[in-house]
């Protein structure tokens, strides 16, 4: 009977999974925007070595399926099943970062650099100042389409065991399983995760008409 | 103590069981053409939908590509796989995963195409409309031979995602090249030698498609 998910223990059950999906997605989340500004500079700011370097990092990582990460980071390492999720999906979503930040990199004009180059200021504060708040403003849609698609990619770390969102649902699956069941479940899954990236793609649409309309 | 992970024996033992990963890299590269196709054909479909005069058929594209968008593909293709044999609908698990990324694919090509579209001023599809075309020809002949280009950067790109996304088979034991790196070294644990090679052959599928894409958004910077 389908009157029997009704009950708040299994809704809390799936509710721990999602926070454990909303935790491995927010600091993979954070930790690949890190990463990708720190390569993203790198390579913008051709700094010897370095570029190369995440040239290849680059080139490595985003042509390999996150899920090869996710049975590495969990089967070769000590780290637990989360962490390993969050070391995973950070690395493989570095590289992505960095495409998305670089590109916000090279959409500004070097008139800009010349421009504050020539009242002084160093190259840090070029970067901190001028750059990085012009190219995050015009990479919003493509972070946050790619902030989504971290969220959902984190289902796949179901497949090393760990309890997410989608690895809760599969256990209730494993024990409702008449019909009704086990659409509901589906339904309640794919729910949860719908009304968290819809609400982050709708907030990202509206932040960015807002600082669209102030950058005239 | 711990062993080298990347010890001879163990390279010697993947490559005796060389036909277990060519077999994967075939049952990957097939699903990934047939769900290339299936991709291709929702997303011009339900892309130009999106820009139809028919509001009906504006929201069935906004239906279509918010929901495929927003949920993982994991639980899509889990639903195809335990969910539907309840409704006698049993596939086999090629079709399961040619379906189910082919769909979910599908949806980020069809907002491709649908902004494609919308990058081309309306004019160009009233003077088509004046000019006696009909709005089919219109769109034939004028408006998405023009999109195509601002289109096909962002087709090729997903086509990288759906190679890679292909690994969701390993989930349903769709017998991939995931699935079988997955479960040959998890019998003998030389994770090593199989995620090198895992990586290696998903590498050589995607490298080129990428160099392709970054030559393709190079070439249409230049013409515009």
């Amino acid at each position: 009977m389908v009157s029997d998910l009704m009950n708040i223990y299994l809704i809390k059950f799936l509710l721990e999974g999602l926070a454990v999906t909303l935790e491995i997605s927010f600091f993979s989340i954070v930790f690949s925007v890190i990463l990708g500004t720190l390569m993203g500079i790198v390579r913008y700011l051709n700094i010897p070595i370095l570029k190369p370097l995440s040239n290849i990092y680059v080139d490595i990582v985003r042509n390999i399926p996150c899920l090869l990460f996710i049975l590495v980071a969990r089967f070769t390492t000590p780290l637990n099943p989360t962490l390993s999720g969050i070391a995973a999906m950070s690395f493989f979503t570095g590289a992505i970062m960095s495409e998305i930040i670089r590109g916000g990199l090279n959409s500004l004009s070097k008139g800009q650099i010349e421009a504050a180059l020539s009242q002084g200021m160093s190259t840090f504060q070029i970067i901190r100042y001028i750059v990085l708040p012009q190219a995050y403003r015009n990479i919003i849609p493509p972070m946050m389409s790619q902030f989504t698609t971290v969220i959902k990619d984190s289902a796949f770390v179901w497949e090393v065991g760990t309890e997410e969102l989608t690895g809760r649902g599969m256990i209730l699956i494993g024990k409702y399983g008449s019909t009704g069941q086990v659409f509901t479940i589906f339904a309640a899954v794919a729910g949860l995760y719908f009304i968290v990236n819809y609400t982050l793609s709708h907030f990202a649409r509206k932040q960015h008409n807002k600082m669209a309309v102030r950058s005239y | 103590m711990a062993t080298n992970p990347f010890a001879e024996y163990k390279w010697q033992a993947l490559f005796t069981d060389w036909r277990l990963f060519a077999d994967g890299l075939t049952v990957t590269i097939e699903v990934a053409i047939v769900a290339l196709l299936v991709a291709l054909l929702l997303g011009i479909l339900f892309g130009v939908a999106g820009v139809f005069p028919n509001k009906n058929l504006r929201i069935l594209n906004r239906v279509y590509v918010e929901f495929f968008q927003n949920t993982p593909l994991v639980i899509q293709v889990i639903f195809l796989y335990h969910a539907l044999p309840h409704l006698k609908i049993i596939l086999p698990v090629f079709a399961i995963g040619s379906l189910g990324i082919g769909i979910y694919t599908g949806a980020y090509m069809a907002e491709a195409v649908r902004s494609g579209i919308l990058a081309i001023p309306r004019g160009q599809l009233e003077a088509g409309l004046s000019q006696g075309f009909t709005y089919f020809q219109a769109m034939q002949y004028l408006i998405l031979p023009q999109a195509k280009k601002i289109i096909l950067p962002s087709i090729a790109n997903q086509g990288v995602n759906l190679i890679k996304n292909t690994s969701v088979l390993a989930m349903i034991a769709g017998g991939d090249l995931m699935y079988q790196a997955d479960s040959w070294s998890g019998m003998n644990m030389y994770y090593g030698p199989a995620y090198i090679v895992t990586g290696l052959l998903y590498w050589l599928l995607c490298f080129p498609l990428t160099k392709y894409v970054k030559h393709l958004e190079g070439s249409s910077e230049v013409r515009s």
